[in-house]
């Protein structure tokens, strides 16, 4: 346990310590900006019912934010350490290789919750200066959360993995964001195809990361969906742990 | 041909190599490997790039797997006890890699974490290697900004934090200035004294120094082990002596001819009136002080007289016709 949190403390500090980790919190506050801004409008224009969580995802701007910066956060977990050597440093200390690639998700992870931390305070600034808003309706901005959390879980899952395939940085960012980029088309497929009853359309619509997020923003937690990104967060992580370990393939 | 090595007297083995072999996709990077090395001995793994040091290093050092053989070290075998291996063998990769935007104090704290010591422990051990390799100045700076010598120093520091009981650095001293080589070549032979040490080079005089045994490695095998003495010995047959002289050929020509010592001679005329001869004594002896005494007793002006130090490619040269034979 005591290296596992050494590396994973580590790993989150990196992201600090080089001007990299500042542009990318940067950017994401200015696209999480942009999307309450969005979202005062369409407040302003035309008041609705339901809770203001379920505009988030539907600004467009979260989804960017989880296709464009998760491969940018994970792409230095492996490939940066294969290409300046201290891998192999890393790798001869007794530590094992699944600490090693907790660790390395823990700090990703970590980071990626730390960028969406200010958006907490979004519903307090509108209840702020909103002329008439109800109180704080505390379940879907939890819910919706849990939904960032789980959705960047499983895209920095992937992220290691694509970084522990390379030790390029720019080709571990390319491989994660295609494969993101993938599965969001897939979701978006399910969104834009006319409903039918075949089992195809089930399928999309299960797997779809735009549902799951529009249930997630409404305040509905379907365990479905919890399963389904801790599922695939442990495929992808158990597929980096095979990657690290294929050095010692004889 | 792998040399015997029963005239080194060995300890307990601290590392045991038996029929070791490495393959890339099927191109073997080394090839049936088997020594042993004993407490307190510093081994120098010689030969050119590409003929299988680092990779055995890594095998050694936990980092990759061997394709066949067993490999033990301190006991532990290393494809089924990788981690108790590495806790017991202090690694440094070519290259010393080290990370750029760590702190000296925080980096080798971080490093003794890792290599499983507690919070105090590693806070003294950190202290004691920090004091030990001198870099108390450079204890805050960023890895990043060191120098060359520093950055080795730090490298042998954070092999050595946990107090491994075998060290391993892959080209310690390549790129270091000759100051540099000497201070980091001082160091290891400190660690001798309480270490198992073992060091890789492409240059002899680098590993003759600080070694009591040498193992040559050619194309994947190890060619040649014995202590730098022996080797010397063995190949001092091809030591050659290279003279200068101002002297008619003919004349110089009868005087090697009656010398017995010389076993082969080739004269070629240099600038001036010299003559340059190139001789190979019998059995590698030294024949300096004779050439030197015979110059004087002959009057003839005596401008160069060196005895040629066999160079690496000479042992390669040596070994291999051996091998061929």
């Amino acid at each position: 346990m005591g290296p596992f949190i050494t590396l994973t403390r580590r790993e989150l500090a990196g992201h600090f310590l080089s001007f990299r980790g500042y542009v990318i919190l940067a950017g994401v506050q200015f696209l999480l900006g942009l999307s309450l801004l969005l979202i005062v409008d369409v407040l302003n224009n035309q008041p609705f019912d339901l809770p203001i969580t379920e505009k988030f995802p539907s600004t467009g701007l979260f989804w960017l934010v989880l296709l464009l910066v998760t491969p940018v956060i994970t792409m230095r977990t492996f490939a940066r350490e294969k290409s300046t050597g201290t891998f192999e440093t890393l790798m001869t200390t007794p530590v094992s290789d699944l600490q090693v690639v907790l660790a390395k998700f823990s700090g990703a992870f970590g980071f990626y919750l730390l960028t969406f931390l200010p958006m907490a305070a979004f519903p307090f600034i509108l209840k702020h200066y909103a002329a008439v808003f109800p109180e704080v309706d505390a379940g879907p901005v939890a819910s919706t959360f849990l939904g960032i959390a789980l959705l960047g879980s499983f895209f920095m899952a992937l992220g290691c993995f694509a970084s522990s395939l390379t030790r390029s940085q720019i080709v571990a960012a390319m491989v994660s964001f295609t494969l993101g980029t993938g599965i969001f088309m897939v979701g978006l497929l399910g969104e834009i195809s006319p409903p039918t009853d075949t089992p195809l359309y089930a399928a999309l619509k299960y797997i779809s990361v735009l549902e799951h997020m529009k249930d997630f923003s409404s305040g509905i937690i379907d365990s479905r969906h919890i399963v389904f990104y801790l599922s695939l967060t442990a495929v992808f992580l158990f597929l980096t742990c095979q990657t690290i370990g294929s050095r010692r393939w004889k | 041909m792998a040399e015997s090595t029963h005239d080194i007297p060995t300890p307990k083995p601290m590392i045991e190599v038996e029929n070791l072999t490495k393959l890339y996709g099927s191109q073997p990077a080394i090839r049936d490997v088997s020594f042993t090395v004993g407490r307190g001995e510093i081994v120098g793994f010689l030969g050119p790039n590409g003929a299988g040091k680092s990779t055995t290093m890594r095998i050694l050092a936990g980092f990759l797997a061997a394709t066949g053989g067993t490999v033990r070290v301190v006991g532990h075998d290393v494809a089924d006890a990788s981690r108790e291996v590495r806790r017991c063998v202090g690694f440094m990769p070519e290259n010393n890699p080290l990370h750029s935007d760590m702190r000296v104090r925080e980096y080798l704290k971080f490093r003794a974490r890792l290599k499983g010591l507690d919070r105090q422990t590693s806070r003294n051990r950190v202290d004691e290697v920090i004091e030990q390799f001198d870099l108390t100045d450079a204890a805050r700076q960023m890895i990043g900004e060191l120098s060359k010598g520093y950055r080795q120093r730090v490298g042998l520091a954070d092999a050595l934090v946990h107090e491994p009981a075998v060290i391993i650095l892959d080209e310690p001293t390549i790129g270091l200035d000759p100051h540099q080589v000497r201070t980091v070549r001082q160091c290891i032979k400190q660690l001798a004294e309480n270490h198992t040490v073992l060091i890789s080079s492409h240059i002899l005089p680098e590993v003759e120094v600080t070694c009591t045994k040498l193992m040559i490695f050619h194309e994947g095998r190890v060619v040649a082990a014995n202590t730098p003495a022996n080797l010397e010995l063995k190949l001092g047959g091809q030591q050659r002596i290279t003279v200068e002289l101002e002297a008619e050929p003919d004349v110089l020509e009868t005087a090697w001819e009656e010398m017995a010592e010389v076993e082969h001679h080739r004269i070629t005329p240099a600038e001036g009136r010299y003559q340059r001869c190139r001789l190979t004594p019998r059995d590698g002896m030294d024949l300096r002080p004779e050439i030197a005494a015979l110059a004087r007793t002959r009057g003839w002006p005596l401008r160069e007289l060196t005895r040629d130090r066999h160079t690496l490619e000479d042992i390669f040269v040596h070994i291999t016709r051996e091998d061929e034979d």
